[in-house]
């Protein structure tokens, strides 16, 4: 592979890892909440966490180049505040796809709390633990399958988009440029051979990921209370 | 005796309400029995602190009023569930350990080597959860109860999944955690067998209200709760010491209150406390002792306390025998006695139930 393609892997890599962080730290508590609420607000949040996967992805970045742009919301401030904002850059491509892929980090866990439900988290109160104690002390590792699924389901997600990234973060090599852009580019200028080994590179690797997380899933234990 | 626990709870679900004002006693196994859907469960997550409602008092602190609420991590108490709830992910020592680490050291009165020792689970320490039967997983919850030194246990109907068998394992150690270990037990159950092994103070609950409580010879007794308490179990329950056993004969000769009882051969030591429970329809009258012989062995001097207002062909008498006891007899029979409060007369007893022999009844 020359070195051309190797950096938009790398940055995809790179690009995948951060969102799935920041994923895990936010989807957790949103996860939480959905699963113990009895607050009316849940069918709304429910709604919103879900609509990147209904919404056409050129429309969510259509109104995120707008947000992050430098006249956005969330561009403008940050642009007096560091003389950038977030379009076209790493970071705004950060918040786009952590954004894109929340359902599929959100819902896993959402449906692994709600199989495990409340009653755990009662026992070990009354075993004199505190909130934050019981989740990590029980909850966390009956959580283990849970957790992998919105792992993986977070990373190849965000490996594989495509529509966002362009809006968001237009085709900056070295930048913004990840390896699905990098794909379309070789195709338009049909270097195939190229397209070929990136997107069977990716092929095979989402497989392998997918392949070791199921039979992972498969030999760890099952606890449902 | 002073009240060790005063609590009062108010909770309304749309379906449902409990409203209780409770004092118990500092010792020994207060039951709470009634139907399911009568509030049990609802009663102990209140005391447990699951429920915020109400007030609650124990041993002169108060964990909860209008100002002040101790969370369920906070309140030295005990839970062992129906579903013992022990932690998957762990083996029986780390479950035993749970809550033990997360009491602070100077209010750990129990430890790890007395609590297996107690509970017999010196052989189960390494397993994993998966790996025990269904009465093995109620004592290793116990213990993990106990580890963390409460001032209370709650148990919500501990036995409720286990079969006859293993319940029979189980209760002794239960006894046993109250007489050692002096802990305060409440508990909540629908089966009248476990009532009777278990029982020291009695509160019955009807649809989120208590109808009665207070010592189990006075609660049986009371001859307004045979609805509450079944029929089929109506009759006083009697705390009596083995005085002898006749093994020519094959019967246990038992003391209670002074008069004396026999029962088909025991295998419990001279001295030691036996409960019987004697069914109302078990206890026949009469006025006079009996001049000539009868099959009738156990028969005991009484004074009539109380007549009952039965509408139907029976009626129900509570008399006095140095504690309660209870006669269902016909209408029929009552006019010829002509029965007077305060008139002494002789119960003639039938038949007499071991407790612990309840579970086959």
């Amino acid at each position: 592979m020359d070195i051309s393609s190797s950096g938009p892997i790398w940055l995809t890599l790179q690009l995948a890892s951060v969102t799935v962080m920041i994923l895990l730290a936010i989807g957790t508590p949103i996860a939480w909440w959905l699963a113990h609420t009895r607050s009316k607000m849940r069918v709304g949040i429910e709604a919103v966490v879900a609509l990147p996967l209904v919404l056409p992805p050129t429309v969510l970045g259509f109104y995120l180049l707008i947000l992050l742009g430098p006249n956005g919301w969330i561009g403008g401030p940050l642009k007096t505040l560091t003389g950038s904002p977030l379009s076209f850059t790493f970071t705004g491509l950060v918040f786009a796809s952590t954004l894109y892929s929340l359902p599929f980090v959100v819902q896993p866990l959402q449906s692994n709390f709600e199989s495990i439900g409340s009653t755990p988290m009662e026992t070990a109160a009354s075993l004199g633990a505190s909130r934050w104690d019981a989740f990590f002390s029980v909850i966390l590792p009956l959580s283990r399958r849970g957790y992998l699924t919105a792992t993986v389901l977070g990373f190849a997600h965000t490996l594989g988009e495509f529509g966002v990234v362009l809006m968001v973060g237009g085709n900056i090599p070295g930048k913004t440029k990840v390896i699905s852009i990098e794909i379309y580019d070789r195709v338009e200028v049909l270097e195939y051979t190229q397209a070929h080994i990136l997107s069977a590179g990716l092929l095979l690797f989402s497989f392998i990921i997918l392949l070791t997380v199921y039979s992972i899933n498969k030999k760890l234990p099952v606890h449902i209370s | 005796m002073t009240d060790f626990l005063k609590a009062t709870f108010k909770v309304d679900y749309p379906e449902f309400g409990l409203d209780v004002d409770l004092k118990l006693p500092a010792s020994g196994i207060t039951v709470v029995f009634g139907p399911s859907g009568s509030g049990k469960t609802t009663l102990l997550r209140c005391l447990a602190g699951l429920e915020k409602s109400g007030t609650m008092e124990i041993a002169g602190e108060v964990w909860q009023n209008e100002n002040i609420f101790i969370p369920v991590n906070q309140r030295a108490i005990g839970m062992v569930f129906q579903d013992s709830r022990l932690f998957p992910h762990l083996n029986v020592r780390d479950n035993l350990l749970y809550g033990y680490k997360r009491t602070p050291v100077d209010f750990r009165r129990l430890h790890l080597e007395e609590v297996i020792h107690v509970l017999a689970l010196e052989n189960l320490l390494e397993r994993g959860i998966e790996k025990l039967s269904g009465g093995e997983k109620q004592r290793v919850a116990l213990g993990r109860a106990l580890l963390t030194s409460p001032k209370l246990l709650l148990m919500d109907e501990p036995l409720a999944a286990l079969d006859a068998q293993r319940k029979t394992e189980i209760i002794p150690f239960i006894r046993k955690i109250e007489k050692e270990l002096s802990i305060p037990i409440i508990y909540v159950t629908h089966s009248m067998s476990e009532v009777l092994q278990l029982v020291d103070t009695m509160v019955i609950l009807k649809e989120g209200k208590v109808v009665k409580w207070g010592p189990v010879e006075k609660v049986f007794a009371d001859i307004q709760l045979r609805d509450a308490i079944g029929d089929q179990h109506s009759g006083a329950v009697l705390d009596t010491t083995v005085l002898e056993h006749d093994t020519e004969f094959g019967i246990t000769r038992l003391d209670f209150m002074g008069q004396e009882l026999s029962v088909p051969l025991q295998n419990i030591p001279q001295g030691q406390g036996l409960r019987v429970h004697i069914h109302s329809k078990d206890v026949s009258l009469a006025t006079q002792p009996p001049d000539g012989l009868t099959s009738v062995l156990n028969i005991l001097k009484t004074k009539v306390k109380k007549i009952g207002e039965n509408e139907g062909y029976s009626v129900d008498i509570e008399l006095d025998a140095g504690r309660p006891l209870l006669a269902t007899i016909t209408r029929k029979s009552l006019s010829n006695l002509n029965l007077q409060i305060g008139q002494p007369i002789y119960a003639f007893i039938k038949a007499i139930r071991m407790v612990h022999d309840s579970e086959r009844v």
